[in-house]
C-alpha cells in the first residue's frame, strides 16, 4: 500500500515539474516535489510552480471532463483556478490533473481568513448562466458528500454522539440526503467550500482564486454559504465574522439568499446537511484516532442533538 | 414604580388596551405577565391592516441580534478553542 503511494507520487512529481516548465529541463527548483495532501480522495504534490492532483479513484470520468473543461472556461477566469496541460491523464487507477501553485490561507489564522474574498468569488460563481460553460456540468456534490459521511459514520460502529447525528439527518428532506433531486437546483455551485478550498494566485500577491473543482456542478447555491452557516449556528463562527461572509455576498449579488432581512429561510436546509457532515466525520475521526471528541466536535453534535428536536414540519418547507 | 435597572420612576402608558410601563430615566419597559403576547396579538393585527404603526418608545439599548436558525447554539464565537476550530475551517 505504501509502495504504491510513494510510486503515486513520484508521478505526480513528474506530472507537476512536467507541467511547471512545460517540457523544459528543471534548473532551479531542484529536488522531488512536495506532498501537499495525501488522502484517498486527493493527492497532490507540488514542484516549484505547479502542483499534480490525483483525484479519487472513484472519479465519473464524464463528469470529471466537464467539471475540467469548466474551470478552464474564460467565463470562470478570476473565479476558479484554471488547470495547466497535464502530460498524464490517469495514475494508479485515479484521474490526474496539473495546476498552478497558489498559495493558501493562513491556517493560523482563521480571523484573519479572506471571508469577504471568498464570499464574493461564490457570489461570481453563482451568477454565471450554466449554459454559458461547456456541458453538460453534472449535480453539484454536495448533498452526495452528506450522505457518505452519514455511511461511513455507520460504517465505522456504534458511538455514543452517533444518535443525534443520525436523528438530525433523518429529518433532513429527501433531496439533501442525496435521495432525490435538488429542487430549484440549476445554479454552478463549488459544492465543498472551505478555507483550504482559497489560494492566492499568483502565489505572492495575487488575488484569491476558488480551487478543487472535484464537487462543481449544477445546484442549490445555498449549499456553498452552508458551511460558514453551520459554524456560526453552532456557536463556532463569531457573528461578526459571518455577517462579513454573508454582508459580501449579499452586496456582490449573490442570488442564494435575499438581498437582505432572514437569510435563514434558504439556508436552513443545508446548513443542518452540513452540520450533520461535520459532525458525521468528526465521529469517524475520533474513533479512527480512538480518543474523544474535543469541545469544537461537541459543540457541532450539540447542533445536531438541537436539530432533532424541530418540529417535522420545517421539513415540508423545502428549500426556497 | 421604580426601574428595577436604573432605579427612576415608572410612567404608565395605556397603548391600546395594554398597560406598559415606562422608565423616565433609561426608557426601558416593563411588561405584565401577558402584554407581551398582548403586544404581539396587536403587532400581527397592525402587519396585517396597514397604517405605520407610531414609533414605539424605546426599549433598553441592544445591539439587534442577528438571523439565526432556530437551533442555533446560544452562545456565539467561543475563545480558546481555536485549534480544533482552525483544523475544521480547512477539511472537506
Amino acid at each position: 500500500m505504501q509502495q504504491q503511494n510513494d510510486a503515486l507520487v513520484r508521478e505526480l512529481d513528474v506530472v507537476a515539474r512536467r507541467a511547471a516548465h512545460a517540457g523544459a529541463p528543471c534548473r532551479a527548483c531542484g529536488g522531488s516535489g512536495a506532498v501537499l495532501a495525501d488522502r484517498p480522495d486527493g493527492t497532490v504534490v507540488r514542484h516549484g510552480d505547479a502542483v499534480a492532483k490525483a483525484h479519487a479513484p472513484d472519479t465519473e470520468a464524464a463528469a470529471h471532463r466537464a467539471r475540467l473543461a469548466a474551470a478552464a472556461h474564460p467565463r470562470l477566469a478570476g473565479i476558479v483556478l484554471p488547470p495547466l496541460p497535464a502530460t498524464v491523464q490517469e495514475a494508479a487507477g485515479r484521474p490526474v490533473s496539473a495546476w498552478p501553485y497558489g498559495s493558501p490561507v493562513d491556517p493560523g489564522d482563521p480571523e484573519a481568513a479572506p471571508w469577504e474574498e471568498a464570499a464574493v468569488l461564490l457570489a461570481r460563481l453563482h451568477r454565471v448562466p450554466p449554459g454559458e460553460l461547456p456541458g453538460p456540468l453534472p449535480a453539484m456534490r454536495g448533498p452526495a458528500k452528506a450522505a457518505r459521511a452519514v455511511a461511513r459514520m455507520a460504517a465505522a460502529g456504534p458511538h455514543p454522539a452517533a444518535g443525534p447525528v443520525r436523528a438530525a439527518w433523518r429529518g433532513l428532506p429527501a433531496w439533501a440526503r442525496d435521495e432525490a433531486p435538488m429542487l430549484g437546483g440549476g445554479t454552478v455551485c463549488h459544492g465543498d467550500l472551505h478555507l483550504g478550498q482559497l489560494v492566492r494566485h499568483p502565489a505572492v500577491g495575487g488575488a484569491w482564486l476558488l480551487i478543487d473543482v472535484d464537487d462543481l456542478g449544477l445546484g442549490v447555491p445555498a449549499w456553498d454559504l452552508a458551511r460558514p452557516a453551520a459554524w456560526y449556528a453552532a456557536g463556532l463562527l463569531a457573528p461578526d465574522v459571518w455577517g462579513r461572509f454573508l454582508g459580501a455576498y449579499r452586496e456582490a449579488g449573490g442570488p442564494a439568499v435575499p438581498a437582505d432581512g432572514d437569510p435563514w429561510p434558504g439556508l436552513d436546509v443545508p446548513a443542518r446537511a452540513l452540520t450533520v457532515q461535520t459532525a458525521a466525520l468528526a465521529i469517524v475521526k475520533s474513533a479512527a484516532e480512538q480518543r474523544d471528541l474535543d469541545d469544537v466536535e461537541l459543540s457541532v453534535v450539540d447542533a445536531c442533538a438541537r436539530i432533532a428536536t424541530l418540529p417535522a414540519e420545517l421539513d415540508a418547507l423545502g428549500p426556497s | 414604580m421604580q426601574c428595577p435597572k436604573c432605579h427612576a420612576p415608572m410612567h404608565t402608558y395605556n397603548r391600546n388596551g395594554v398597560q406598559i410601563e415606562q422608565c423616565s430615566g433609561c426608557r426601558g419597559i416593563f411588561l405584565d405577565y401577558g402584554e407581551l403576547e398582548a403586544l404581539t396579538r396587536l403587532e400581527a393585527q397592525w402587519v396585517q391592516q396597514a397604517p405605520p404603526a407610531p414609533p414605539a418608545p424605546q426599549a433598553y439599548p441592544a445591539a439587534p441580534a442577528p438571523h439565526a436558525p432556530a437551533w442555533g447554539a446560544p452562545h456565539h464565537g467561543h475563545h480558546g478553542h481555536h485549534r480544533g476550530f482552525g483544523r475544521m475551517l480547512f477539511s472537506s
